[in-house]
């Protein structure tokens, strides 16, 4: 079960995914953003950082790179996609996930502790957590206001006071089926007391849990 | 008689002298691209000129230093095969002119000193200065150059954890930026500025060459000058980055893959100084063809393409063999690249332009041989007068004084600026920005790195010597509050004119001042800057050494010490001498009286020994928190907002700056009483009290945590 | 009236977005794009009757806040 964390240039969350996911016993590699074909995989992470700059829009660029179209196959197939702070926008961008994202409401870039709550455990990434449960993760955007005018995500994590203008506090949003999930905090800068929290754990850990062989 | 050239030479800031030094070199008179080379290789900001033979006093050898100062930055030994590489850079005069751009292209060339060496670059910090926040110019640039660190920094992807902030009048029209690098890698990763042997390649990477940062082409375009032909300004540095992350993981993949020989990145003196100096370090030649250097702008001229200030570029020296995969790593990141030249045999530089020769010249010549001035220097008449200014606070008001101190936006908190900054990427940062050292992991081993950055022009205005000395001893304990050993300094040197003598005094005293903390700590200075002329109006701004101190915790303390950590019952212990009641230079001076005075002069063999107690104690104590700026009342103060919890001490002179004394928060039982260790009482309760005055915790909190913003705000 | 300011980057500036854009498009197929500049358009509506006036006012906006002189020109149009 292996998961592929896709490299677009300008991302840099990547090796710190790999690092946490294969903490938490899992298997995860770099797959450049120009493979085409994913087939060893089993899920996917669009990790955090700055795709392209964030040229013309945040994530714009990188919807057209040549592993999106597996992405989008195994988005289809039900295995896990998890789209985390630069990776949701990409996921917005390329409709696998509705909205989009815009600056931060204080229109300053935020990287600070942010608590959490578990709204809906029917995902890939809150499906080991308790509803209700309070977790406590890193945020680091400049764009993680979120707004969908169409009103079709479900939230799976909001935040417990509005950081940045998200609309419904929206921290992680999913699509019908549970399988694409898209979060602004970094799970992955959550993964040891040391440095400030471990909670990020239990979201991962639902992520590795929905790797099925395909 | 006066040649063309020879008037040219002055318009590009040559003295009559440096010209002649040029034509007894060549042998003749330059060629125009010839004379763009040396007038740029011999400024002050790249040959160092001015203060090269006084950089000379410092002590920079030591068995674990790797490289030391000449190379791209400094590089010490970790053991077990890791190396880390520390630089230090100052973008002042770019930051006032532009503010956003010049910080961010200063975060930029930084990064690059650094991964030319071989390392990845894991973490960055700023040291900003700037005047009273009460002028709305001086808040346009603290907010301007904030927003440049966080951008270009945040983009590039390499936090930054810490940093410091300094307010003074001085400053207002002399901004000062100053950006400092870490990069970690393993002992086969390191790279050279070498050009290697003959017949490698010189293959320029990264970003399109424009006119960033020269004047306009005039000045060297024909024998005869036409002062109507209207000059143009240079175009100011526009930082870019995407394609500075670009570049960086193309050369470590080049690095991985042993596909280089060499590498020189191209910073002040652009194409100029990334030909010649590897050829220089590496004795050899190099045939240059500039028709082949990759341009955004059409019609640059040979002076313009080898003055050109253009970012995010590297030069890599390859051998023949390799050349198709280094451009095939370049195009897989998208990074435009181009032979533009061979090395060959001897030590010439011959550049072509248009099939035309347009340069000879000896490639060591440019760095080695550039004008060294021994400038007078004299202690400054006013000095004596200003030094017996002592200032006496013995009739303030406590609780008052230490309202005000918190409510100061240099002292209270950073997290106006940090929280704009990524300071968690790459799960390194144990302790980030907002304490004394900041402390960052090595993932798979028990080595912490420890990092403090240090600066006080007003004490060093008022002793250049003492004061600087007091920088090294400061960072040293901020590295060993975290747990570590001090083992390698970085130093910027801001300092005014130095056709002043008394700047060039006040240089020498700093340079001797940093050398003699060194030399009794034991710490070797691996590499510095020196930015000269900050000066507006003849006015110069005070001495402003900045030091930063690299430390290596091995083992890493598994629980550090922390601001957040204490709790009711702890008991709040003095470490250090005991405080002699100087207020001269401190920053309660500064809010309520003229600076003046004489500093507390440091103790070397107390330094010692309080980094030795502090480093141990780290292990241990849930706080150390160094006493500095704004004195015991403000550690204190500092640590009970944290943590949440007030206090209640008692100290003879709760507000004086003196050297080498920490605060130690610990359970009861844990120290015991000796002539350095002295218990001053408790936490608990809700407020802090000092000596019996009483100021509630919540206003403290307050005042502390938004005294920045507030005075951001106009 | 309907004022529109263009800030336009000035052409000697670097401009790494309007760069990456450019390279964008080449690798979608649009290879005919030989340069992008990534400007600002500003649409402002200004009470005043007189065109000239709001125009000379409008430019003093640009010169002491809209644009930034050390890397930017501009234009103002008054359109209506």
């Amino acid at each position: 079960m292996r998961a592929a964390v896709v490299v677009f240039p300008g991302v840099n969350c990547e090796h710190d995914v790999v690092h946490a996911l294969r903490s938490l016993g899992g298997d995860a590699d770099l797959v450049w953003h120009k493979e085409t074909n994913l087939s060893g995989f089993d899920g996917v992470v669009l990790p955090g950082g700055f795709a392209h700059g964030d040229a013309l829009r945040t994530g714009a660029i990188a919807r057209f790179s040549p592993v999106m179209s597996e992405v989008g196959r195994l988005a289809d197939e039900g295995a896990p996609v998890l789209g985390i702070c630069n990776g949701w926008q990409v996921l917005c961008e390329t409709g696998l996930l509705p909205g989009a994202h815009i600056a931060n409401r204080d229109l300053s870039f935020i990287c600070r502790f942010v608590e959490v709550e578990v709204i809906d455990t029917n995902s890939v990434l809150t499906r080991q957590a308790r509803p209700g449960q309070v977790l406590r993760i890193p945020l680091n955007s400049y764009e993680g206001n979120w707004v969908d005018p169409s009103g079709e995500a479900r939230v799976v994590l909001r935040y417990v006071e509005d950081p940045n203008g998200s609309q419904d506090r929206a921290a992680a949003i999913c699509n019908e089926r549970g399988n694409v999930v898209g979060v602004m905090p970094h799970p992955e800068r959550a993964f040891d007391e040391l440095l400030g929290s471990s909670d990020g754990q239990v979201l991962l850990e639902g992520f590795l849990h929905s790797l099925v062989p395909a | 008689m006066t040649t063309a050239t020879e008037v040219v030479h002055r318009r590009l800031g040559m003295t009559d002298d440096e010209y002649r030094s040029v034509v007894a070199i060549l042998g003749r008179d330059p060629r125009p691209a010839e004379l763009a080379m040396y007038s740029v290789m011999w400024s002050e900001h790249c040959s160092y000129k001015s203060s090269r033979s006084l950089l000379g006093r410092f002590p920079t050898e030591a068995p674990w230093v790797v490289v030391g100062p000449g190379e791209n930055a400094g590089v010490v030994d970790l053991g077990d095969g890791w190396l880390a590489a520390i630089r230090i850079e100052s973008h002042n005069h770019p930051s006032f002119v532009e503010p956003y751009q010049g910080a961010a292209t200063g975060v930029g060339g930084i990064l690059r000193d650094v991964f030319t060496m071989g390392a990845r670059p894991v973490a960055l910090w700023d040291q900003i200065r700037f005047g009273p926040l009460d002028q709305p110019k001086n808040r346009y640039l603290f907010k301007g150059v904030v927003a440049g660190i966080a951008g270009y920094g945040n983009a590039v992807g390499v936090p930054t954890v810490g940093g410091e902030i300094e307010l003074d009048d001085c400053y207002s029209g002399n901004p000062l930026v100053n950006v400092m690098c870490l990069g970690i890698m393993r002992r086969d990763q390191l790279v050279l500025g070498t050009a290697g042997e003959p017949g490698a390649v010189a293959i320029l990477l990264g970003n399109a060459t424009g006119r960033d940062g020269i004047g306009g082409a005039s000045v060297l375009a024909s024998a005869s000058f036409d002062e109507s032909s209207g000059e143009k300004r240079p175009a100011v540095q526009v930082g870019d980055p995407f394609a500075e992350k670009k570049l960086i993981e193309a050369c470590l993949e080049l690095y991985d893959r042993g596909l280089v020989v060499g590498v020189q990145d191209l910073g002040a003196a652009g194409l100029s100084c990334a030909i010649s100096e590897p050829a220089g370090r590496a004795g050899v030649g190099i045939d240059v063809d500039l028709d082949a250097v990759h341009t955004r702008e059409t019609g640059m001229t040979a002076p313009e393409l080898l003055m050109s200030e253009s970012q995010e570029r590297m030069m890599a020296f390859v051998s023949p063999e390799m050349v198709a995969d280094v451009l095939a790593v370049a195009s897989k990141w998208e990074i435009d690249s181009a032979v533009v030249g061979t090395v060959r045999a001897g030590g010439t530089l011959t550049i072509r332009h248009g099939g035309d020769i347009v340069a000879e010249v000896p490639a060591a010549s440019l760095a080695d041989d550039a004008p060294r001035y021994d400038r007078p220097a004299a202690r400054p008449l006013g000095l004596d007068d200003l030094q017996s200014r002592s200032f006496d606070g013995s009739d303030l008001d406590v609780a008052a004084t230490l309202c005000d101190l918190l409510a100061d936006p240099a002292i209270g908190s950073s997290g106006w600026v940090h929280e704009q900054y990524d300071h968690m990427l790459f799960l390194n940062t144990v302790v980030g920005p907002g304490a004394d050292g900041n402390l960052l992991r090595i993932k798979g081993t028990e080595k912490a790195l420890a990092v403090s950055t240090d600066g006080n022009g007003r004490l060093c205005a008022l002793d250049p010597r003492i004061g600087s000395a007091r920088l090294v001893y400061e960072a040293a304990l901020n590295v060993a509050v975290v747990g570590a050993r001090p083992l390698a300094l970085v130093d910027n040197l801001n300092f005014g004119n130095p056709e002043k003598p008394e700047v060039m005094w006040q240089l020498a005293e700093s340079i001797a001042g940093i050398s003699e903390a060194c030399e009794a700590l034991g710490i070797p200075v691996v590499g510095g800057n020196v930015s000269l002329y900050n000066e507006t109006d003849g006015v110069d701004i005070n001495p402003t050494p900045v030091v930063g101190i690299l430390g290596l915790s091995d083992p890493m303390p598994t629980n550090p010490p922390r601001l957040g950590r204490a709790r009711a019952g702890m008991e709040v212990w003095e470490i250090g001498p005991v405080a002699t009641g100087n207020l001269d230079g401190s920053t309660v001076q500064r809010l309520h009286g003229e600076l003046g005075g004489a500093p507390t002069p440091p103790d070397p063999g107390m330094a010692r020994r309080i980094v030795d107690i502090a480093a141990a104690l780290a292990h241990t104590a849930p706080v150390l928190h160094d006493i500095s700026d704004g004195g015991l009342a403000v550690a204190l103060a500092e640590i009970c907002i944290v943590s949440g919890v007030g206090a209640t001490v008692e100290s003879e002179h709760p507000f004086s700056e003196d050297p080498h004394r920490l605060l130690a928060v610990v359970p009861p039982g844990t120290l015991s009483a000796d002539p350095v260790t002295r218990r001053i009482g408790a936490m608990g309760g809700d407020d802090l009290v000092v000596n019996a005055a009483s100021v509630a915790l919540d206003h403290c909190a307050d005042l502390w945590h938004g005294a920045l913003s507030r005075a951001l705000a106009g | 009236m309907k004022v529109t300011v263009t800030i336009d980057r000035r052409p000697e500036i670097a401009d790494p977005e309007g760069t990456t854009v450019r390279r964008a498009l080449h690798d979608l197929g649009f290879g005919e794009v030989t340069a992008v500049r990534m400007d600002r358009v500003i649409h402002l509506e200004v009470e005043g009757e007189d065109a000239a006036g709001v125009r000379a006012r409008v430019e003093d906006m640009c010169r002491q806040v809209l644009a930034n002189p050390v890397l930017e020109d501009f234009e103002v149009e008054v359109t209506a």
